[in-house]
């Protein structure tokens, strides 16, 4: 493949062609592809004929889960909505507003009719008609209603979208409802990314992978990409050994704190939470709430983020224990040895000999002295 | 009836010197033991905390050792005043395999050094069972010697000793304690519960290792006496055993008859024949008593020298499988844990009986035991 | 053999007397009940999560020493209960092993560690009292300086508990002691206080008692509030009921004991013997006392026995 120099040069900045190869095979990595596929997406990532179009529906949120692309640096967003995607319509990062921005999503809406990418954050209210929020004086249910069915795909990015989030936490006074709920029936593809915020990069990677294969990647029964969200927080986190070992913080500071040791009697939910916090972290920096000291509180996980208190013990979902746990039943070995049993064995032949001799002899004596 | 007198010859004959040996080896290992703790030198764990030297050394031991006991109630409480040349070889045998017990008591418990704790009263706990054993065990010892002291007397003095109105105080200790402590042998392993194959496990084992041990004390006079008439070139006592062997059937069934009715009362006879290392055991056991009770229930059998020692084989072997049955054998403390002795364990149990046979043949040589003969066998 | 036919039935005679008179009625001994003030905990294996935390606080909290069952002694991993290891956290499994507290196809937890008995048979066994069963607190602790290390608490223990230092030359027993050096600074039992889901939940055995039946009236798969640490601390952790056995193990094992233990499995999975409600150091007391009550009997049948050997000496000459 070549990319065509001249364009990038166009874009203030710039990035070189190897730079951009490095970009698309580590999005390979991200998502356990191979990173022969690399080139494969950079490829379809800049020869498509037109960049794919995508739609940006906010509703009930709070922009973290835009505010967390903006962290991404590989690709950045700048390259992502110049260079891989075609983001017609963003309410944080639109260019124009009001009137002309409402007027342009119609327009590429019904241009790229079962060709765009539908991406929604933030929870969808459904109480009261919906009133909760609203978008150019229409209720977003409505607007995600129509514009749902003509999307090829929908993204719901973040918690709220995925399965409700902060919004839907008890007693959810707007009804906060997520998005496969509202599609629930049309059988159009959606992809959850929960998190608050997610990871920008299982985003990421999930679009570019959509942009490559035309097709999903591989997904739970939670609609959760199973390459972020197959394992448990727990299985991965540098910490486990503590947990294995009984080693545990009691409280902030403590001892136990400042050793680095599990946070689990903390209220650390990384036992019950599915998302790869533990090994993607964060912002590029390696940094993730546990390595801070602070437990996990399972912002991802429906029923567990917003729902269980932060300092209440976490359901440890371990679908098998430990491998080098003891039995029940152990073995103490010792017992018999070859030497101890020929000794035992030769005394005990030896008496029996000798009685039998004796015995001889004794009637011959017994015989004598008659 | 002839007085006591020593054998005289040699000491240090071939016997003598093969068992000087496995005596000298048996200490490299306690030796061994002292400076590197039990498990340096046994296969005793925490699932087999009492192995071979609690069993034979302590249990067996006593058991053999209980010429003594049996010959003071068939000649003072039964006033057959006949037998009384074979008391002091009992006696000697039993004073002998009581003392040597003892230390083996002290080889085999772990803190040694304590042992004195069990006369301390603030100590004592008086619902030990064991306690009970260790303290008429240790009396025992102190009376067996006090009784045999009118032998070394005489050894000394020339003169035969008047028994006085203490010593009957002491030969009556000496039939009160080893009924205390033979039959609470048997109690010792009630505690075991159900880690005690219910072939073993009684609440009658006192009644029945009581029995057992009487009857193991005629035994090993008769086992004794061929022994050292045929080790010291003596005639053989055949006339006296044969007479003395016909308690040996009656006392077998009596215990037979306990046993077997202890088993059936309990319902737990058919575990026998269930074919494994258990059964087996317990059926080769009873063999064991059987044997001798059939021989030795023909007068004829009686009368022979050949008869009668085979009868005391099977019989001090029986004794002997009997109680490591109910310690060893039949104790099955759960799965994973192994026994079986290690070899300084062994040889450790090999110099202990060693030492008590050349303490015997010492003392038989030197000091009046046997009764004297007018001339050696040709 | 001649005796005479006299002397036999003189002798014979004798002997009945002796037995009859010696013996007094069956002192049957009377069954020792829970104590007001027992001491104890509540292991539950269904709010067992494995992390072995109490193995880790009981070692710390009585200085014991580390145990590798590796060659290479990397990590501490003791495979049972030992001189140097108190109580120990075992995993049952059957078949594929994924379903926690199930039977079949399914994994549990227990831990071991001593039961502390309502009638021991370690106490009754040892002749010197080095273990003794505190008369308050019911907790049987270890006394090294009476012990002689004969190891018969070892042969009476119906769940072979007390383990012995075979290699040492001055060698002591080794067991839990429910942490009762702690007890007297009100503090808990090590274990106890470490574990993070209350599986190990200390208290006064008879408050214990309540919360095991409170719990198997729980509806399995419903979220209930269980306490955390002691029955008393105020801690709470609100977890799943799972489907409980129905028997408190403990409650009348040999007498009964003050570790009480819950499960979703049978108990004999778990390696806890099915043991009888009459605890053998009762049945060994009841025949040791009927036989030496007071010493009555043995001073009875001496006394017969000194006239018996006097009056055969008399005849003698």
């Amino acid at each position: 493949m070549r990319c065509r120099e001249s364009e990038f040069d166009k874009i203030p900045g710039g990035v070189s062609r190897r730079d951009f190869l490095k970009v698309c095979t580590a999005t390979a990595v991200y998502m356990g592809l191979p990173a022969s596929l690399g080139p494969k997406i950079a490829e379809a990532a800049t020869t498509a004929k037109k960049r794919p179009p995508v739609i940006w529906l906010s509703a009930q949120e709070c922009t973290g889960c835009v505010e967390t692309l903006l962290r991404a640096t590989h690709p950045t967003v700048e390259h992502l909505i110049l260079d891989l995607i075609s983001l017609d319509y963003s309410e944080t990062l639109n260019t124009g507003a009001g009137h002309q921005a409402e007027e342009f999503r119609a327009k590429s809406i019904e241009e790229n009719k079962g060709k765009f990418i539908l991406v929604c954050d933030g929870s969808i209210p459904v109480k009261d008609g919906g009133i909760y929020c609203k978008i150019a004086g229409k209720p977003v249910l409505e607007i995600l209603k129509e514009t749902a069915p003509k999307a090829a795909a929908v993204i719901s990015l973040g918690s709220c979208a995925s399965w409700g989030g902060v919004p839907s936490a008890d007693p959810n006074p707007t009804g906060a409802t997520p998005v496969y709920k509202i599609l629930e029936g049309t059988g159009i593809p959606i992809i959850n990314i929960p998190g608050c915020p997610p990871n920008g990069y299982n985003f990421l990677s999930t679009v570019l992978y959509y942009v490559t294969f035309k097709k999903l990647p591989e997904l739970d029964d939670k609609l959760r990409p199973k390459f972020a969200y197959g394992r448990l927080i727990h299985e991965n986190c540098e910490r486990r050994p503590h947990f294995d070992a009984g080693r545990f913080a009691e409280q902030f500071g403590d001892e136990g704190h400042r050793n680095g040791y599990c946070l689990y009697k903390l209220g650390c939910k990384g036992p019950e939470t599915f998302n790869n916090c533990s090994t993607l972290r964060f912002n590029d920096m390696g940094t993730w709430p546990v390595n801070t000291g602070h437990p996990c509180f399972g912002c991802s996980e429906e029923g567990v983020g917003f729902n269980i208190p932060l300092h209440t013990p976490a359901e440890v979902k371990n679908v098998t224990p430990a491998a080098v746990q003891t039995p029940i039943n152990v073995d103490h070995g010792g017992g018999m040895s070859a030497g101890a049993v020929a000794l035992a064995a030769g005394v005990a032949g030896a008496a029996v000999g000798a009685g039998a001799v004796a015995i001889k002899k004794i009637d011959q004596e017994d015989k004598n002295q008659d | 009836m002839s007085e006591a007198k020593p054998v005289g010859g040699k000491v240090f004959t071939g016997p003598f010197l093969f068992f000087l040996v496995i005596t000298l080896i048996g200490i490299y290992f306690l030796a061994k033991r002292f400076m590197f703790g039990i498990g340096a030198v046994t296969n005793m764990n925490d699932g087999f905390p009492w192995g071979i030297w609690i069993t034979y050394d302590v249990v067996v031991g006593t058991a053999f050792a209980c010429g003594g006991y049996s010959m003071a109630l068939l000649v003072y409480v039964f006033n057959n005043g006949e037998y009384h040349p074979l008391v002091r070889p009992a006696l000697l045998a039993s004073m002998f395999g009581y003392t040597l017990a003892g230390v083996s008591v002290f080889i085999d418990i772990g803190r040694y050094w304590q042992i004195y704790n069990v006369f301390l009263p603030w100590y004592t706990n008086f619902n030990s069972i064991l306690l009970e054993v260790a303290l008429c065990i240790a009396a025992y010892i102190a009376v067996l010697w006090i009784e045999f002291s009118p032998a070394f007397l005489e050894a000394k003095t020339g003169t035969k000793s008047k028994v006085n109105k203490l010593l009957i105080f002491f030969i009556a200790l000496g039939i009160l304690l080893p009924t205390m402590h033979q039959s609470s042998l048997g109690s010792l392993m009630i505690l075991a519960g159900h880690k005690l194959s219910p072939l073993w496990w009684s609440p009658a084992l006192p009644l029945i290792f009581l029995i057992s041990a009487i009857t193991m004390g005629y035994t090993v006079v008769i086992f004794e006496s061929t022994l050292s008439s045929f080790g010291f070139k003596r005639p053989l006592e055949t006339s006296i055993l044969a007479k003395l062997s016909l308690v040996i059937p009656i006392l077998l069934v009596i215990f037979l008859v306990v046993r077997f009715g202890d088993l059936l009362m309990r319902g737990q006879l058919g575990l026998a024949f269930s074919g494994n290392l258990q059964g087996n055991m317990f059926l080769l056991e009873n063999i064991l008593h059987i044997l001798p009770l059939v021989i030795l229930a023909s007068a004829k059998n009686r009368k022979s020298a050949k008869m009668l020692f085979l009868s005391a084989c099977f019989l001090m072997f029986g004794g002997l499988l009997f109680r490591f049955n109910t310690y060893l054998i039949g104790f099955d403390p759960g799965a994973g844990w192994h026994y079986f002795p290690a070899i300084g364990e062994q040889f450790i149990t090999y110099a202990i009986i060693s030492a008590e046979i050349l303490l015997y043949m010492v003392f038989v040589k030197k000091l009046p035991v046997l009764p004297g003969q007018e001339q050696a066998r040709a | 053999m001649k005796i005479k036919r006299r002397d036999f039935l003189k002798g014979a005679a004798g002997c009945g007397v002796l037995a009859a008179v010696g013996q007094p009625t069956f002192a049957e001994a009377k069954k020792k009940e829970r104590l007001p003030g027992a001491l104890g905990f509540l292991y539950d294996s269904t709010l067992c999560i494995g992390c072995q935390a109490c193995m880790v606080g009981c070692k710390k909290a009585n200085n014991m020493p580390v145990e590798s069952s590796d060659l290479l002694p990397i990590w501490e991993n003791p495979r049972d209960l030992s001189a140097k290891t108190l109580n120990v956290i075992k995993k049952f499994e059957s078949g594929t092993g994924l379903n926690k507290d199930q039977e079949t196809d399914g994994f549990a937890y227990v831990k071991r560690q001593c039961m502390h008995c309502v009638d021991p048979g370690c106490v009754s066994a040892c002749p010197v009292s080095a273990m003794r069963k505190n008369p308050d607190t019911g907790v049987v602790t270890y006394n090294k300086d009476a012990c002689i290390g004969c190891r018969y608490c070892q042969i009476a223990c119906p769940f072979n508990i007390p383990k012995f230092q075979w290699d040492s030359a001055f060698p002591q027993i080794v067991k839990c002691q429910l942490c009762s050096h702690l007890l007297p600074k009100g503090e808990i039992a090590a274990c106890c206080s470490f574990c993070p889901t209350g599986a190990s939940l200390f208290g006064p055995t008879n408050e214990l008692m309540a919360e095991a039946k409170r719990r198997q009236q729980m509806e399995p798969g419903k979220y209930y509030d269980f306490p955390v640490s002691s029955i008393d601390s105020g801690k709470i952790f609100s977890q799943k009921a799972a489907s409980y056995v129905p028997q408190i193990y403990g409650e009348n094992a040999v007498g009964g004991t003050q570790v009480l233990m819950l499960a979703g499995v049978p108990f004999s999975k778990l390696g806890l013997p099915e043991l009888p409600e009459k605890s053998y150091a009762s049945t060994a007391e009841s025949i040791q006392h009927t036989l030496y009550k007071g010493m009555i009997a043995p001073i009875v049948v001496l006394a017969g026995l000194f006239y018996f050997v006097n009056r055969s000496q008399r005849d003698k000459d």
